[in-house]
């Protein structure tokens, strides 16, 4: 049998795709950009328990009970500790996407202290809410 | 499309320990990225220990050492030597940048080398760069005027030639744009980070006169606004330039224009 010849466009066809996502080491930048999507997303799912906070506030005591019975157990708590990080971390997010859009606050090394004074930020303003409500309580 | 893992036909495997030059003292690994087009294996990673007392400190200097002394199939681009031609753009230790201008010194432990990340590839560390520059092409990074052409040349003040500091300085070596995570998952119609920092300096550029067309080009959600300021472009220049700048600046100048 004739040996099989590869034609350039079947050469073409099978070539790889270079790694990327596996072999590209992380940037805190990069890092930030996508937990501002995350928390983005994770905001729906807070604003989806705050309605339902809300609307069994509004209807009788047995709705509001079984709610209140929710967001007081151990798992409700975690996950409004995550839903106020979230949301603390996705707005100082967007006060640092404001200062791109006028212009500032690309260069080194703006850039990394603003991406660290965002995360620090973050979790600074959920350990105060929560050391208030707590303390409050 | 955002795909996070690589095809099947182009997850790297193990590949060949090459054997440790003889007599060497200090040694330095290398792990490089192998991909041949004339066989139907996936790509594989290659062990090289390079003799540092026998070779000169980049990047570059220990590839060419390899190729020369060791194994000469290894294939990749180079010329200039000296950071100005960009040939030998790659993904050295996890960051892209130019093998010319990295120091061996720089990198801890085993230096590992990848092609330019999500890009079709030629052979080994070579990648396709044909729609990187259809791309630049597409953006007609030339001088562009309606007013008759002046009788000796078009004239610019100190001040807005000091516009294009930090802009002329591009060499098309394609580091940020196959550094930025919008380009991998959307570079078939996101313009990336080098095209647009090419496209805004031509839009800055005081003797131009088609900056309305130039922008009507870009203004499009996906060849301009796919920017998400992740800064890895930034990061990556070896030539120290901030592609993410640029392109808030575009952004800037089209808002301006609704004004």
């Amino acid at each position: 049998m004739a040996e099989v010849k590869l034609s350039a466009g079947d050469r073409e066809s099978r070539r790889p795709l270079s790694p990327h996502l596996q072999i590209y080491r992380p940037t805190l930048t990069m890092m930030m950009s996508i937990a501002h999507r995350i928390t983005g997303a994770a905001l729906y799912a807070g604003t989806l328990l705050l309605a339902w906070f809300l609307i069994a506030a509004s209807s009788d005591a047995a709705c509001f009970a079984a709610a209140a019975a929710f967001f007081n157990s151990i798992a409700g708590k975690l996950i409004l500790l995550g839903f106020t990080w979230s949301l603390f971390h996705h707005l100082l997010g967007g006060v640092r996407h404001m200062i791109w859009d006028a212009g500032r606050g690309f260069e080194h090394p703006q850039r990394e202290w603003l991406a660290q004074a965002t995360l620090a930020g973050g979790i600074a303003l959920t350990a105060a809410v929560w050391i208030l409500a707590f303390s409050a309580h | 499309m955002v795909q996070l893992t690589l095809p099947t036909n182009s997850r790297p495997i193990a590949g060949k320990t090459w054997p440790k030059p003889a007599g060497a003292k200090k040694l330095k690994e290398f792990r490089i990225y192998r991909w041949n087009p004339d066989e139907t294996q996936n790509p594989r990673i290659d062990i090289y220990y390079v003799d540092r007392d026998d070779c000169a400190p980049m990047v570059l200097d220990a590839l060419i050492w390899i190729k020369s002394k060791v194994d000469p199939t290894l294939t990749f681009r180079r010329s200039c030597r000296e950071g100005i031609c960009g040939s030998c753009a790659m993904n050295i230790d996890g960051t892209n940048t130019l093998a010319c201008t990295k120091g061996m010194d720089e990198i801890k432990g085993a230096v590992k080398i990848y092609p330019l990340p999500h890009l079709s590839v030629v052979k080994d560390l070579v990648p396709d760069l044909t729609g990187f520059y259809a791309q630049h092409a597409s953006i007609e990074p030339w001088l562009q005027t309606t007013t008759p052409a002046p009788e000796k040349e078009w004239r610019q003040s100190p001040r807005d030639r000091a516009k294009l500091d930090g802009l002329y300085e591009c060499i098309l070596c394609a580091c940020c744009s196959t550094s930025c995570p919008s380009y991998w998952w959307n570079g078939d119609r996101y313009l990336g980070p080098a095209v647009l920092l090419q496209a805004y300096r031509w839009l800055i550029d005081s003797r131009d006169e088609a900056g309305g067309e130039r922008l009507d080009n870009v203004e499009d959600p996906f060849r301009l606004y796919r920017c998400h300021t992740i800064m890895n472009c930034a990061k990556a220049c070896p030539k120290g330039l901030n592609p993410a700048k640029a392109i808030a600046e575009i952004k800037n100048l089209l808002i301006e224009r609704q004004l």
